[in-house]
């Protein structure tokens, strides 16, 4: 019996197989060159073909070496299933198949004694999202008469900044008027979809420029005043100095890259930034803290971020910090002081079993000055995570928007802390019927970040689809700083699709609020949300249909 | 849907008359109750204005409850007054045993407190007996404030009318105001406590149409004050609303237009005072009002005013004479009872605007 040598890793380990079609082959070279993964390479084969040309039988063995495109098998040059390959070539010669069987977890951990890390977000999804499970299911009728979406004027915009109590407002009655007589906490009024936050570093300079463009536009062409968080990798300081800093929202995170920059920047600002986030944690592998791998740390990155060219890790906690109260007195005060009380701040957390005791801890809070609690769920994206940490931590958003707002609603403090969600939303492409749901749950407004790589081309998916952000070699160009993958992605052209999509999810979230009457935002409407599922009824509180 | 009627006057005017606003509008609404509030009271009650006047519709136990509760807390009776019951075979009604109006004198330890100390103990009281009423099922407490009159019941309101003898004109039994509703709350289960107008503290409210924000409202007003209980109908939002703006926050009126219908956030943003505004909108959000409502309310210096949704709008209309101002939700109530009024000075409230009544029977159109 042949001899093998079991503990390689071989072509059936892997998670995708290159399904290779010789006949329809021209070896134009196109899928090879375009491969970042080196998962596939040109080679040669030896055929062996027994052929006979005379009118009786009278076999000849002829041997002839053949090129063919064969697929690499090796822990770092694995197909991730991207797709690339397919897309370029002329023929449909190749594409990637995936591999049922696969042992690749396993291997690569057996192999090299380290983590598996990736991209995008938990690949454990076993059932159907819970948003899908939920329909608007109070129209309006006989009484209430639903509005016409496309007459009717909406007015869709949410706080970002703390909102005080009425009684504690600084208002004075003169000549039966009512006048402030001190400052009030400043709050931006905003789209309430925020896109964010995804850092330069983490993203391509051209995919991160890409969005800034769209999110100006958005502002002085389309009218949607949509803002941007910078996510913590630093910002360009052309962008710092120029009139549209006002929509972008700063973030500040436990690794505080680039606020050198945005501090030396500031005697120099034309606008205040529209925010502050501080990230304490993020939705996809929390606890983990950010992770941008050296092979990401392009010259201009080092450059941003003030850092050398080495794994960055944000800290999964803010090393400063020790509770609760250390964090607004420390971090928001001073944050707040910086720009002079005149830039709401807002805390970012991951969604947690604990959220509600931050949540409620921060609407207690004496000095009134958190202005937004940003909670994210677990299957929000990344860019780079251990896979364990991505398919084993996390919370849903869903819920735990839910007990957030249920927590407020309780205090009598509901919309103080103005609440944003995300983790997932619009997983399904469809944003506003997730934004909207949220809302009607509680949210004052949602973020959204994945989305937006799904729309300027990224490839991957949820169920394990090159997920290979973390590389540094992101085949469409958006998660890397390799100079030759980055000019794949055309930014004017991503820049016209986000707007689009906004333009389109603006409409969409009129048709969720025309039926239900409503001209403002949905904000704790949880009366004309429905689930077809019990448990999830239950849970939300919201009525069960069948 | 509701039919709303109210009638201020500079004269004492019966409560037929509001039956007659009413019934006038009898195909709009499903004739299922009457409810009327009385303030600025004549008659048998003109003498008695600085005392708490305690409504109520309850058993014979509850009778006994809400004594001994007013007892203990130091109240003492000065008048007590029942309607005259006139029962008939086949009158539509669903009557309680008894209907309570009893004048009261505060107790002597609050002889020299300030104002706001007695609202408060009229409030704990009456929150006390309806706690204690339910509880055991003994029957219903209205109100418990001076110079204030709240009957409620279910039934046809020509046959509620005739029940309490209240067709026939009666000069000790009147007021400067009278606001009323002929509907019970059909959309949900049937209370009384449902039933429109609602008062608290002086306030009374009434209103038309459905209040698509009723979780929001209710949510954010549970906190706001004890006072803001049972919620048995979307519309007691209306007049929590009002108290929370003019009587805590003590608000000028124009603002409550302003928090329940707010201006968009482009008109408001072209304002001198849009910085309140939006403060306004900010942190009273969960008060906006989503229609379609018109709202019929009367303060405790006995203003009353009219102002609707911003979009969806309910009907009502105003009309007036030198010494009477009505507002209905339809004008056929206005012919009824102000056939000689100026029709061509009625009013039809819009969306931006707040009509207020004012003691000296002026109406005002205040614009947003």
């Amino acid at each position: 019996m042949a001899t093998m040598k079991v503990n390689q890793i071989s072509r059936d380990d892997l998670d995708w197989q290159i399904q290779y079609n010789t006949d329809r082959c021209t070896f134009c070279g196109k899928c090879v060159a375009a491969c970042p993964f080196r998962a596939i390479e040109a080679g040669v084969e030896k055929r062996r073909k027994v052929i006979s040309d005379h009118f009786t039988p009278e076999p000849k063995v002829q041997f002839k070496t053949v090129p063919v495109i064969k697929q690499c098998v090796g822990e770092y040059n694995f197909c991730r299933g991207c797709g690339i390959c397919e897309r370029v070539c002329p023929n449909e010669a190749i594409k990637p198949v995936r591999n049922e069987d696969s042992r690749f977890g396993v291997k690569y951990r057996a192999t090299l004694a380290d983590p598996y890390k990736r991209g995008g977000r938990a690949n454990l999804a076993t059932e159907k999202r819970t948003l899908d499970k939920i329909k608007v299911g109070r129209i309006s009728q006989m009484t209430d008469p639903s509005l016409d979406a496309s007459r009717h004027t909406f007015d869709m915009l949410a706080p970002f900044g703390r909102i005080l109590p009425a009684d504690e407002m600084p208002f004075d009655v003169v000549d039966g008027k009512l006048v402030m007589n001190s400052a009030t906490p400043k709050v931006n009024w905003i789209y309430p979809i925020i896109v964010g936050d995804m850092s330069i570093g983490a993203l391509s300079w051209r995919m991160w420029e890409a969005m800034a463009i769209a999110v100006a536009y958005l502002n002085e062409q389309v009218g949607l005043p949509v803002r941007m968080c910078s996510g913590e990798g630093g910002v360009p300081v052309r962008l710092l100095k120029s009139r549209y800093l006002k929509y972008v929202i700063l973030q500040i995170a436990s690794g505080h890259f680039g606020w050198n920059r945005i501090i030396n920047a500031m005697p120099h600002m034309q606008e205040l930034p529209g925010g502050i986030l501080i990230k304490i944690g993020q939705g996809a592998k929390p606890g983990d803290g950010g992770l941008l791998q050296a092979k990401k740390v392009a010259s201009h990155i080092s450059e941003i971020r003030g850092v050398p060219k080495a794994d960055l890790l944000s800290p999964p906690n803010h090393q400063g910090l020790y509770s609760i109260e250390e964090s607004v007195q420390k971090m928001f005060l001073s944050l707040n002081s910086a720009f002079k009380f005149q830039v709401p701040v807002a805390i970012k957390v991951a969604a947690s079993a604990t959220s509600v005791s931050v949540y409620n801890n921060l609407l207690r809070d004496p000095y009134n000055i958190v202005g937004g609690f940003f909670v994210d769920g677990l299957a929000g994206g990344t860019g780079a995570a251990n896979e364990i940490s991505l398919d084993h931590t996390g919370h849903p958003i869903v819920s735990k928007l839910r007990d957030c707002y249920n927590a407020a609603v309780h205090q009598g403090k509901q919309g103080q802390i103005p609440l944003w969600a995300a983790g997932g939303l619009g997983a399904n492409w469809n944003l506003a019927a997730d934004a909207f749901k949220m809302m009607a749950l509680g949210a004052n407004g949602v973020f959204t970040g994945k989305l937006m790589l799904q729309i300027a081309g990224c490839v991957g998916n949820d169920h394990g689809k090159c997920n290979a952000c973390n590389t540094g070699l992101c085949p469409v160009g958006i998660c890397t700083q390799n100079p030759t993958l980055v000019k794949r992605l055309d930014i004017d052209k991503t820049a016209e699709q986000i707007v689009n999509y906004f333009i389109a999810t603006d409409n969409e979230l009129k048709k969720m609020l025309a039926p239900i009457g409503n001209s403002s935002l949905p904000v704790g409407r949880s009366d004309c949300l429905i689930s077809v599922d019990r448990a999830v009824a239950d849970r939300l509180n919201i009525q069960y249909s069948c | 849907m509701c039919r709303i009627g109210a009638i201020k006057s500079k004269n004492y005017i019966h409560p037929s008359k509001a039956l007659h606003l009413m019934r006038s509008q009898q195909k709009g609404h499903d004739n299922s109750g009457f409810a009327m509030v009385m303030q600025d009271l004549g008659g048998r009650f003109a003498n008695y204005k600085e005392l708490p006047i305690l409504s109520m519709a309850c058993t014979d136990e509850g009778v006994k409850i809400a004594e001994d509760i007013l007892h203990e807390a130091g109240f003492s009776r000065v008048m007590q007054w029942s309607p005259e019951i006139n029962e008939q075979a086949g009158l539509k009604i669903e009557p309680m045993p008894n209907y309570v109006f009893q004048v009261l004198h505060y107790p002597k330890s609050y002889k020299y407190a300030p104002a706001h100390e007695k609202e408060e103990l009229l409030v704990d009281i009456r929150l006390q007996i309806r706690e204690a009423l339910e509880q055991t099922n003994d029957g219903y407490v209205y109100s418990f404030w001076p110079d204030v009159l709240t009957l409620k019941e279910i039934g046809d309101p020509t046959d509620i009318g005739t029940y309490f003898n209240l067709w026939q004109p009666d000069e000790d039994f009147t007021a400067k105001i009278i606001t009323a509703q002929c509907r019970q709350n059909t959309n949900y289960d049937i209370v009384r406590y449902a039933a429109h107008p609602f008062f608290l503290e002086g306030y009374t409210a009434l209103a038309n149409g459905e209040n698509t924000f009723y979780e929001k409202n209710k949510n954010f007003q549970k906190n706001l004050y004890k006072g803001y209980i049972g919620f048995e109908s979307d519309s007691q939002c209306f007049l929590y609303t009002l108290h929370y703006i003019h009587k805590i926050l003590k608000w000028p009126l124009q603002y409550y237009k302003h928090t329940i219908t707010p201006l968009a956030y482009d008109d408001a943003e072209k304002r001198e005072d849009h910085a309140i505004l939006q403060n306004i909108r900010a942190v009273l959000g969960n008060l906006e009002l989503n229609g379609p409502n018109t709202i019929i309310a009367v303060l405790p210096d006995g203003t009353m005013f009219n102002t609707c949704d911003a979009k969806k709008l309910r009907p009502v209309v105003i009309g007036h004479t030198a010494d009477t101002a009505v507002i209905s939700s339809e004008v056929t109530g206005l012919n009824e009872i102000l056939p000689e009024r100026d029709w061509t000075q009625d009013i039809y409230t819009n969306e931006r605007e707040m009509v207020v009544i004012n003691n000296n029977l002026e109406v005002e159109r205040w614009q947003q």
